[in-house]
């Protein structure tokens, strides 16, 4: 059937801000079905609050929204934009919601809008966890014994009945968010509660635990003839009980027979005609009882997801792509395959490699929160490897990730043997108990454990793990220790690096290679063995050059196994004997990605990536993109002309400039991946593009900045450096607390702090130096209630375009990444902004910068001071882009290229008659028991944009996106700090005249009541009950504002704002934050909502 | 490690480690690029005659166990993988793969470039290669290769099939396709019908979704005349699939030739070909041969699609380019009245399916027993059984 005709125009809803669960892997998906979509002449309308989207670039578009992904929003955008249709499947969990609540409003068939893609029966089915296992009864399939249940009590039935462990799953949510593992009552209570207040129907299930189970999930497509095919079989090395996002996933499912994997496959074919997804893609898990095979199905996802992204690119079938045209009618045999081009999409791929997905982390970032891995996921990012074995791409998977780990080293001192002195039963001993329960570092234990000679099977009963992927780790555990002794045969005593001798070069090359068929990489060769890693590489040069065909080589993912010829240069390296990159002579143009998301270095990045390859296309320059983030727009095949899935480390990307000899590579856009890149890639003699690593190295070298800033006239907060707690407490005496701490060359404010005494100091320094030992602390002085800035410009060298000017609504000390800012700035005198922009123009210059440069600066009794200066795409580029309607990553690419500004058109940014605020969203709700406090540690893991006529809507539309709508009404708390008291009087009284009731506790409320403020006073936690945790359980609060200043205080009120969180209030933490909450609200009690597309914002 | 080679008739060389038993071997060098299902693969005797390479990377991982067997042995004449797990895990497996091989006194390889080989039959197409870990010098080696007998026009059938008949009463047991039983088709208490099987190199799997679907199954020698079949009053017939071409075998052509009409007949892969002889049609070797579990096969009354299990290196074609009608078959004349082409693949329109519409013919060229492989096509059985149904009315 050709495509639906008596539709013209869909309306597609993408899944909001970057959160733990939910990532970019929508935006790619979104990204594919609004090509799709507009391909096929449908006239598009799409709705995300993201602004960090390709998606929500107005040209994928025939009507872009960045307003909130409500309920609300989008019926007034049905209202404006009349779709036919409504394609809720490409936004995660968040459009399936909301499409739901549209249809139980009447509004889809109040305005006969169609829901395509997936009914709202189907998603009902689906979704609903009790719905959803009758359904799987009807067509005999089994799940876990459960029950669901809507209070505790009824939980409490359920569990009699079936027993411990169990699991808390609630409804309609995303990432497994509240679901948890409970072994006895009292946990078992908690969890409930937790799941209940998580559920946005407040229901969950509970169901007999199969942890332990192995799992899988299969990737299915059907269409409206009911053909129905499997994407890809994926298997999680981590079995149940790790949520499959935090847990090691492979491709293809490894350990299934034949009759098992067929079984398995009839199921997911009957599941999805069952439920009732009849376009389109979904996602089916099964648990399979290692011991019996029985096969039990737990959970299916009627929509795209992260396992279909990396299902995606695993085997190259773009799911979203083929979903989307699925979805207007065509059936799977009429669309072709892209990358054989002679094929059709109605097959199942397979694959001749092995994909290997990791997990990454941030705890670091959570101090308190707990790092066991189980059913709600924890993990930040994810990296992906191809290799020809599971064996090497577990490596490459493992470098990928970028946590200063190259390979399976040992976390116990144990690479060279177990050292002298220590005792092997202690360490297996303490490795054991490392292993009772699954945490991020466990592949890592396992292989400790095996240097200590504990068995795979003893491993396997420990961690049920599969024998088989324990065994493939012990092949590399054997292979270390080989090779380990081959070396330290020839005089090279790999545990006593500084007594090694020239005799080891000798190193059997035929051992070399094996290693390399392996996956391992030279650094981690260059710890077992004691050869540096350019002398590996050195050797590996020299024996390609005698034809030894040891070299690296790369193959092409092709969705067939090799049967029919790919012509998508989509490649991955590995060490065999035939290389398919074929390399172009055209003249080309190396773009490093970002890698895999973690909290600082995200989406952004990749749009930023994504617009350098378009820009490049536009300039007819072949693009060749690096990258191992399988949920992004920048590893789509078709984003650039060559893509190398592959690991982001020194070696591997100098490899590929070996191979394509690009005329120079784009380091600026992909954070701080590719920059740390840029000097060893300079040194190995590879051409940078746009601004020079020496003004980079420049920007980031404290002693040299600090003179450039001299030079200039500028000023900047006094500052020292140290490198041992002596001196730095010398440094902080002599600028005078408090003062910013922070390890040089990091990225999200890792480790940053503010310290406001010495021993504050001392504490800092212990962890500081753990944090990056071969850099000194930075210390600042730290500008209290100073207003900060952001600032993003772009430069061709000769001309400054300062493209936005950011002012954060958090004070100085609040990381940039997590506080909310407007532009233009709603405070900042117009005397002042015209000193920004010159002083960014002054800074620009000076670097020499050719591409774009983002400063940050602090405006505090009439000053300006330089904070930091980044010559590089920053984190604020697709949101000053899409406020301004200026593609700036595309413009600084053209301009690395050697066009000037003034070819390009962009002269003046310019002058805006609406505002834009961006708000950053935080993952505390998956973290119990971490405080929501801000710092000068980065914690938010995306951002929203509210864009609205005046500040007041555009922050309240800001903190709705967020998942935070502010109140009209109702009752606010106050309790801050004494610094903040006249500010809160101010905010009190704003608020009365808005009609807000008001409580503080004690000293809040004294103050206020002294000035004439109406308010009741609460107790504080401590000061007995009811009190303030109470009001806020009971329901009876609207908003929080709580500041806080020592750290005892910070503990005591820790529990408020955890409770605000829970609540899911509103909650301020700051007084500026309060101050634009107030003007928030009194934005949207004088006017209602309107929105408005960013198409109209533009041309208007 | 132990070094082996794999040398092609063409000169080209491969080399990796021995595996399995140590010798030499020779055969017709093709690739499957089925992801799992390598023990149903060894043990198809479709594959006589041949080396199988696998293109999937890890080979062996749930070692092999006495239920996944198509036949009573492997079949293959050599194996040729990128890697062999060391250790079996699964609770099936009752032997790792490489000891099943050394058992069985089959020659392997692994740790060669298994999909640049791939690419270079696809290219170049299949043909004659050799597997030694005895004498690695590959001069001598594509000498041998070269010498080596080809599939085309020989009768490997011969060689596979069963000597005597017998009786088969197995079904699949839990294994049974979910899709199928219950849903579909509700199963019948009983042998409703009895049916003689042709063995040219049997999949025990079509036996058994023959017992799943209500028949008694005789299972008769290659080599059975019509009329020995007929004295045994069957219900139906099915001519099975097998090795090599199926221009090799005459004999059964002409068997076949005197089956149709008399009464339903269902062939699969080498037994669609055969009837294809049969009712004067041509057939011919492809390029390398379909060897997948992948492969998209459209139903041409329907136009649904089915992923299919597919297995040969022959082909049938219609006697020139046969212009489909307006349901989209295309339709063929023959001695036998009016033949349809219900089936095609959807990667290269070769013909994957025939229906006579004048006689009770139905045939596909692809395994619709699956084993290895999806059971999209379980239908085909209740299809022929429906046959058999309405040829008794």
């Amino acid at each position: 059937m050709p495509r639906r005709t008596d539709i013209t125009s869909i309306l597609l809803i993408g899944s909001g801000p970057i959160v733990i669960g939910q990532a970019c892997e929508f935006d790619y998906s979104g990204t594919q079905a609004c090509k799709a979509l507009k391909e096929e002449g449908y006239r598009v309308i799409l709705l995300n609050s993201n602004p960090a989207t390709i998606m929500t670039d107005p040209e994928l578009a025939d009507r872009t929204y960045l307003e909130p992904v409500t309920v609300e929003v989008v019926e007034q955008v049905i209202e404006r934009e009349r779709p036919d249709a409504l394609l809720p499947t490409m936004g995660g969990q968040t459009a399936l919601n909301i499409a739901v609540g549209l249809a139980q409003r009447g509004t889809l068939s109040k305005f006969g809008v169609e829901l395509i893609g997936a009914s709202a029966d189907a998603i009902h089915k689906a979704e609903a966890r009790e719905a959803f296992k009758h359904a799987m009864e009807r067509i005999g399939l089994k799940t876990p014994e459960s029950g669901s249940a809507r209070t505790r009590e009824e939980a409490a039935r359920v569990v009699e009945r079936i027993g411990f462990p169990a699991i808390v799953r609630p409804s309609f949510t995303l990432g497994g968010t509240g679901g948890n593992i409970a072994y006895n009552r009292e946990e078992f209570e908690r969890h409930v509660e937790w799941g209940l207040a998580m559920s946005p129907v407040g229901e969950i299930l509970v169901e007999r635990s199969v942890i332990g189970w192995k799992e899988f999930e299969l990737e299915v497509m059907r269409d409206l003839k009911d053909n129905v095919v499997i994407v890809c079989p994926i298997e999680n090395v981590d079995p149940m009980g790790v949520h499959t996002g935090d847990s090691i996933t492979v491709a293809p499912a490894m350990t299934l027979t034949d009759k098992e994997y067929q079984a398995m496959r009839d199921a997911a074919v009957r599941i999805i005609r069952e439920i009732g997804v009849d376009t389109g893609g979904s996602n089916i898990q099964f648990a399979v009882h290692p011991e019996t095979g029985d096969l039990v199905v737990i959970e299916m996802n009627p929509r795209v997801s992260r396992s279909s992204a990396l299902a995606s690119k695993a085997t190259g079938f773009p799911i979203a792509k083929i979903a989307a045209k699925l979805a207007v009618g065509y059936t799977l045999d009429e669309l072709s395959n892209d990358i054989t081009r002679v094929t059709k999409a109605a097959f199942e791929p397979t694959i001749d490699y092995v994909v290997v997905k990791m997990p990454r982390f941030a705890f670091e970032k959570f101090p308190g929160a707990d790092p066991t891995l189980t059913t709600q996921m924890k993990s930040v990012g994810e990296a992906m490897a191809v290799g020809r074995t599971f064996k090497e791409a577990l490596q490459k998977a493992i470098r990928s990730l970028e946590v200063d780990r190259f390979g399976l080293g040992s976390l116990h001192g144990l690479d060279g043997g177990i050292p002298p002195g220590a005792n092997r039963d202690e360490l297996a001993a303490r490795v054991r108990s490392a292993l009772q329960t699954p945490h991020p570092d466990r592949v890592w234990h396992v292989a400790d454990a095996m240097r200590l000679g504990v068995s795979v099977a003893e491993l396997a009963a420990l961690t049920k793990i599969d024998p088989w992927f324990l065994d493939q780790i012990h092949e590399l555990v054997e292979f270390e220790s080989r090779l380990g002794a081959a070396a330290s045969s020839l005089g090279a005593p790999v545990a006593f690096p500084e007594q090694r001798v020239p005799g080891h070069l000798s190193l059997d090359p035929d051992l070399l290679w094996e290693a390399k068929r392996l996956g391992f990489s030279d650094e981690r060769l260059a710890q077992l063995t004691g050869i540096e890693t350019g002398e590996l590489r050195r050797r590996r040069a020299a024996d390609s050059l005698q034809g030894a065909m040891r070299g690296v080589t790369y193959k092409r993912v092709d969705t067939c196994a090799a049967e029919f010829e790919a012509h998508t240069p989509y490649l991955y390296s590995t060490y065999e004997g035939q290389c398919e990159s074929r390399p172009t002579d055209r003249r080309k143009v190396m773009i490093l990605g970002g890698g895999p998301n973690r909290i600082g270095q995200g989406i952004e990045f990749d749009y930023c990536c994504v617009h350098a390859a378009f820009a490049l296309r536009e300039e007819g320059i072949e693009t060749i993109m690096v990258n191992c983030n399988p949920e992004t727009v920048s590893t789509d095949y078709d984003t650039s002309d060559r893509l190398y899935f592959e690991p982001l480390t020194e070696e591997d990307v100098l490899n590929i400039v070996d191979r394509e000899h690009p005329i120079g590579v784009v380091v600026q856009f992909g954070g701080q991946t590719p920059l740390k890149l840029a000097l060893p890639l300079a040194r190995a003699g590879v051409k940078i593009l746009g601004t020079s690593p020496d003004a980079i190295d420049r920007a980031e070298d404290r002693e040299r900045f600090r003179a450039l800033l001299v030079q200039l006239g500028l000023r900047q907060p006094a500052s020292g450096m140290a490198r041992s707690v002596e001196e730095a407490a010398r440094v902080a005496t002599q600028i005078g607390y408090p003062v910013m701490v922070r390890p040089s060359y990091v990225l999200g404010g890792r480790a940053m702090q503010i310290v406001f005494h010495e021993p504050g100091l001392v504490d800092y320094m212990a962890s500081a130096v753990k944090a990056s030992p071969h850099h000194p602390v930075l210390i600042d002085k730290y500008l209290e209630d100073a207003i900060e800035i952001d600032v993003d410009a772009i430069s061709d060298g000769r001309q400054v375009v300062v493209a936005g000017i950011m002012e954060h609504i958090e004070e100085a000390g609040v990381h940039s990444g997590d506080s909310a800012c407007s532009l233009p700035p709603y405070t900042l005198e117009e005397g002042m902004v015209g000193e920004i922009r010159r002083q960014t123009v002054a800074l620009a210059m000076e670097l020499g910068v050719v591409g774009l440069m983002n400063a940050q600066f602090a405006v505090r009794g009439g000053h300006l001071y330089v904070l930091e200066v980044n010559p590089r795409g920053s984190r604020t580029v697709p949101f000053v882009s899409k406020a301004i309607g200026v593609p700036l990553a595309k413009l600084a690419m053209k301009v690395m290229m050697g066009k000037t500004l003034e070819a390009l058109g962009f002269t003046e940014a310019p002058t805006l008659r609406h505002v834009a605020v961006k708000e950053a969203v935080f993952p505390f709700a998956k973290f119990a028991g971490v405080d929501v406090l801000l710092g000068p540690e980065m914690k938010s893991t995306g951002e929203v944009m509210g864009i609205d006529d005046d500040f007041g809507w555009a922050f309240a539309k800001s903190q709705a996106a967020a998942g935070v709508p502010l109140p009209c009404a109702g009752r606010v708390v106050l309790s801050v700090k004494d610094h903040d008291k006249p500010a809160a009087l101010e905010v009190a009284r704003r608020l009365r005249r808005l009609g807000f009731l008001l409580e503080a506790t004690r000293g809040t409320a004294a103050y206020l009541q002294r000035n004439g403020v109406e308010v009741e006073p609460v107790n504080k936690v401590t000061e007995g009950r009811p009190h303030i945790v109470d009001h806020i359980k009971n329901g009876e609060i609207s908003l929080v504002v709580n500041t806080v200043g020592s750290e005892s205080s910070q503990a005591d009120s820790a529990s408020i704002r955890r409770e605000a969180l829970q609540k899911g209030l509103p909650y301020c933490t700051t007084m500026p934050g309060a101050r634009a909450a107030v003007m928030g609200m009194e934005a949207a009690l004088r006017k209602g909502l309107t929105i408005r597309s960013l198409q109209e914002y533009h041309h208007s | 490690m132990k070094k082996a080679i794999l040398v092609l008739a063409d000169g080209t060389v491969f080399e990796g480690r021995a595996l399995g038993f140590e010798g030499e071997t020779v055969g017709e060098v093709v690739f499957n690029t089925a992801m799992t299902g390598y023990q149903e693969i060894l043990t198809d005797p479709s594959y006589k005659g041949q080396i199988i390479t696998m293109t999937c990377p890890h080979i062996g991982n749930y070692g092999v166990t006495h239920e996944d067997v198509e036949s009573r042995r492997i079949w293959a004449e050599g194996f040729v993988v990128k890697e062999s797990s060391r250790r079996p895990s699964s609770w099936r497996s009752e032997q790792a793969l490489h000891d099943y091989l050394r058992e069985s006194r089959v020659v392997g390889i692994e740790g060669l470039d298994t999909r640049a080989l791939t690419r270079h039959l696809r290219d170049a197409g299949s043909q004659q290669g050799l597997i030694s870990h005895v004498d690695l010098d590959p001069r001598r080696g594509v000498e041998k290769a070269r010498t080596a007998p080809g599939i085309v026009g020989r009768d490997l059938v011969s060689e596979v099939t069963c000597s005597q008949p017998y009786e088969w009463t197995d079904g699949s047991g839990v294994w049974a396709p979910e899709a199928d039983g219950g849903s579909s088709e509700p199963s019948r208490a009983g042998r409703r019908f009895r049916v003689v099987a042709y063995d040219f190199g049997i999949k025990q799997n079509i036996l058994r979704r023959l017992v799943d679907t209500g028949c008694a199954v005789t299972v008769v020698p290659a080599s059975t005349p019509a009329d020995s079949v007929k004295t045994m009053q069957p219900d139906g017939v099915v001519l099975s699939n097998g090795p090599g071409d199926p221009e090799g075998v005459p004999y059964a052509i002409e068997a076949v030739r005197n089956l149709i009409g008399w009464r339903p007949i269902f062939g699969i892969c080498l037994g669609h070909q055969l009837l294809g002889l049969a009712m004067g049609l041509g057939t011919y070797k492809l390029k390398f041969g379909h060897h997948a579990a992948n492969h998209p096969v459209i139903d041409l009354r329907t136009r649904t699609v089915g992923i299919t299990s597919q297995n040969h290196n022959f082909a049938v074609r219609t006697p020139d380019a046969t212009a489909p009608d307006s349901t989209g078959q295309a339709m063929v004349k023959t001695p036998f009245g009016r033949l349809a082409i219900s089936h095609l693949s959807l990667n290269d329109e070769s013909i994957e399916g025939m229906v006579c519409l004048d006689q009770p013919v139905l045939s596909v060229q692809y395994h619709p027993e699956a084993s290895p492989g999806p059971h999209d096509s379980a239908y085909l059985f209740h299809q022929f059984a429906r046959m058999m149904e309405t040829n008794h009315a």
